[in-house]
């Protein structure tokens, strides 16, 4: 790294919305006033104690938070190496991380007084959070979900539309993530006054990819408090997955200045990184490019084409990731590597086996370089991995893939 | 230095009359007949033609040309390839401005600065590049300025007074007003706010102002012409062109006199305005 290491890692985004050359407000005119707006209403609720009071209780009293930091004592014997602890945000109310920042952009749009709330989903987990926080407020709510994603999500397209959202399967592209925010968007541009567009990971035009990194900070900052209490210390690394890495940065974020901890970011190798068009590794196996509002390593062709990119857990297939994890990999603080389909699956069964806890598709990449990691490293050093979401949405799409069972 | 835009607006100004804007998706459906295409456009009464340049991810278009940027991809089209078109058009026309419209992606990973030379070799005038807002005119909108490129920018009826200056600042050749909020190919529902828009938008500026979105048939772009300086027609051209395809999606004998029978129709609409306004 030729760059200069800055004075702190916390700083981004500047007034820009750029983390170093990443991030940024590349939309269109008709959206562009409202994203000013929804900075501006961001900037007063940030600093409006009221604000951060209504988050805590609902923490508390719906989410179900702290979410605990588990010892998992089997897995760290079985690996050998690492004490392993695991973050256990798949404890949340909805089964995921996506809760804790859905509801930090419901209470938001609630005081910018929009009445309707839209969506993008792409393994369905942002989506049933939406759904779930807009019947708490009473607020119409639709979700945009590629149709093969609605295929292969049955469960959770049937929990949305229980809670009320009307989900509308996207036809268009690839009919995956980035199609159903790319319609999403579409339908942002044309309802633009009483609609609210609540993103469901650290991505799209600025204040997003920071305001998401907010509400999802809450995972770190518990973590850093249980682990200290713990162990008495901050842990040695950090281990979470990433598709558009909002799970990942909310661990990740607290801990940036804190230069002894290792930080490693999982992206999805799908069938391998060599495999043309086979992976979704933005970082490992993408370039800087502009979409979805924001400047970040992407998937595509030397035409910039955006490519469509494949991995076997929908919540991460997206051809892009968040604008700081972009920053965070050039600067060289995170250390990003990649888990393929076939790890992932390895994982997601031995810690079902040996924990007890099945671990969603996505959170298994993490664990999969876990288990990698672990088994070299000192039995004195702690890693912290985030469990970010259940596995029970999975279930029946590794069935098939395992043959059954 | 004045450009062909510049010129070409000036002259229909003397004309009392609104220019015609088409778009069509550069390499829809196919390299060859889109060419054919382009050069019919200004025989049928073009008077600045905007080249799409095909997209998988255009965030602000409806469906129709989301397609036709879908079928100029598969056809193997490329923004090299856009700029070629772009350059054999110019070997009959050397005075129809030609804009080229799309998202910035393509252009930032050509490179800009290799872009804009091949853009002006080319005989380009303008761009509209859809996703850079003026928040980020470095990116693109400064550099294009300074190689005497006309900027164009989108205005939407969500840009208020106070950020309307802000947007025309960097904005050349002419204003792009979209007539409402929404993806291209939805319909106008209030002809009569259009016209407030335009004086509003000219009270701050001298630049001549199209009105696109939601135009489709002579009556419509009549209807506008009347009120602004310029209308431009982009689903409903892209939508005659699509339903003259076979069911593969390729060319047929019909195809470019589709695409040149509407643009006559709607030239007959907007060269009529004027006296209508007048009587």
């Amino acid at each position: 790294m030729n760059q200069q290491t800055p004075n702190s890692f916390r700083t981004g985004p500047d007034e820009r919305g750029r983390f170093g050359i990443f991030g940024g407000r590349f939309v269109a005119e008709t959206l562009m006033p409202l994203i000013l707006d929804l900075e501006a209403a961001y900037e007063t609720a940030k600093a409006d104690p009221a604000f951060h009071a209504e988050i805590a209780h609902l923490h508390t009293h719906y989410v179900g938070r702290p979410s605990p930091l588990y010892f998992a004592e089997r897995m760290t014997e079985h690996l050998g190496g690492a004490k392993i602890y695991f973050k256990r945000d798949e404890l949340n109310h909805t089964g995921a991380h996506k809760i804790n920042n859905v509801l930090g952009q419901i209470l938001l749009a609630r005081r910018m007084g929009k009445k309707r709330i839209i969506a993008e989903t792409g393994a369905g987990q942002h989506g049933v959070a939406t759904a779930t926080a807009c019947a708490k407020y009473g607020l119409d709510c639709v979700v945009y979900m590629g149709a093969v994603d609605v295929e292969r999500q049955k469960p959770n397209v049937f929990r949305m539309k229980m809670l009320g959202a009307q989900v509308i399967p996207v036809q268009s592209g690839a009919r995956t993530l980035k199609d159903a925010m790319n319609e999403a968007l579409r339908d942002w541009v044309t309802n633009v006054r009483d609609t609210f567009y609540c993103i469901g990971t650290a991505a799209g035009p600025h204040p997003y990819p920071a305001m998401v990194r907010d509400f999802q900070s809450i995972i770190g900052r518990e973590a850093k408090e249980q682990v200290l209490a713990a162990e008495g210390r901050l842990p040695d690394s950090l281990v979470a997955c990433i598709g558009g890495g909002s799970n990942a940065i909310g661990l990740f974020h607290p801990f940036l200045d804190d230069k002894n901890v290792a930080i490693y970011g999982v992206e999805a190798a799908g069938h391998g990184l060599a495999v043309d068009n086979g992976h979704a590794a933005s970082l490992a196996g993408g370039r800087p490019g502009v979409l979805h509002g924001n400047r970040t390593y992407l998937l595509m062709d030397d035409d910039g084409q955006i490519l469509e990119g494949h991995s076997i857990s929908a919540g991460l297939d997206y051809p892009g990731i968040g604008p700081e994890h972009a920053w965070l990999r050039d600067v060289g603080r995170v250390t990003y590597l990649s888990a393929t389909d076939k790890e992932a699956l390895d994982a997601f069964q031995l810690c079902s086996k040996l924990e007890g806890i099945i671990p969603a598709l996505e959170p298994a990449h993490a664990l999969a370089k876990v288990m990698e990691l672990a088994p070299k490293l000192p039995k004195e050093h702690v890693m912290v991995m985030n469990m970010c979401g259940r596995g029970d949405k999975d279930i029946f799409a590794v069935a098939e893939y395992l043959g059954g069972m | 230095m004045t450009t062909r835009i510049d010129r070409r607006y000036a002259n229909l100004a003397r004309q009392n009359r609104a220019a015609l804007v088409t778009f069509v998706m550069g390499g829809d459906p196919d390299p060859e007949t889109s060419l054919e295409i382009v050069k019919a456009l200004p025989l049928a009464g073009a008077d600045v033609i905007e080249i799409g340049m095909p997209f998988t991810d255009p965030m602000a278009d409806g469906p129709s040309i989301q397609a036709a940027g879908l079928r100029a991809l598969h056809a193997g089209m490329t923004l090299n390839k856009t700029l070629a078109l772009v350059t054999e058009f110019r070997k009959t026309d050397n005075d129809t401005p030609i804009v080229l419209m799309g998202y910035y992606n393509p252009i930032y990973v050509h490179g800009v600065d290799k872009f804009l030379i091949e853009a002006k070799a080319a005989g380009v005038d303008g761009l509209i590049v859809v996703d850079l807002p003026p928040e980020e005119d470095d990116e693109l909108c400064l550099p294009a300025l300074k190689a005497n490129f006309n900027f164009i920018r989108l205005v939407a009826p969500t840009t208020d007074d106070r950020r309307l200056p802000h947007v025309l600042a960097n904005t050349s050749g002419f204003i792009y007003y979209v007539s409402l909020t929404g993806v291209t190919g939805a319909a106008i529902v209030d002809y009569s706010r259009i016209g407030e828009a335009v004086v509003r938008i000219k009270g701050h500026t001298n630049l001549p102002v199209a009105v696109g979105f939601g135009v489709k048939t002579a009556d419509n772009a009549r209807a506008i012409a009347g009120q602004a300086d310029g209308v431009v027609v982009g689903t409903a051209i892209v939508d005659a062109l699509k339903n003259s395809l076979d069911k593969d999606n390729r060319a047929t004998t019909k195809t470019v006199e589709a695409v040149a029978s509407l643009v006559r129709d709607l030239a007959a609409g907007v060269r009529s305005a004027r006296k209508v306004a007048a009587e």
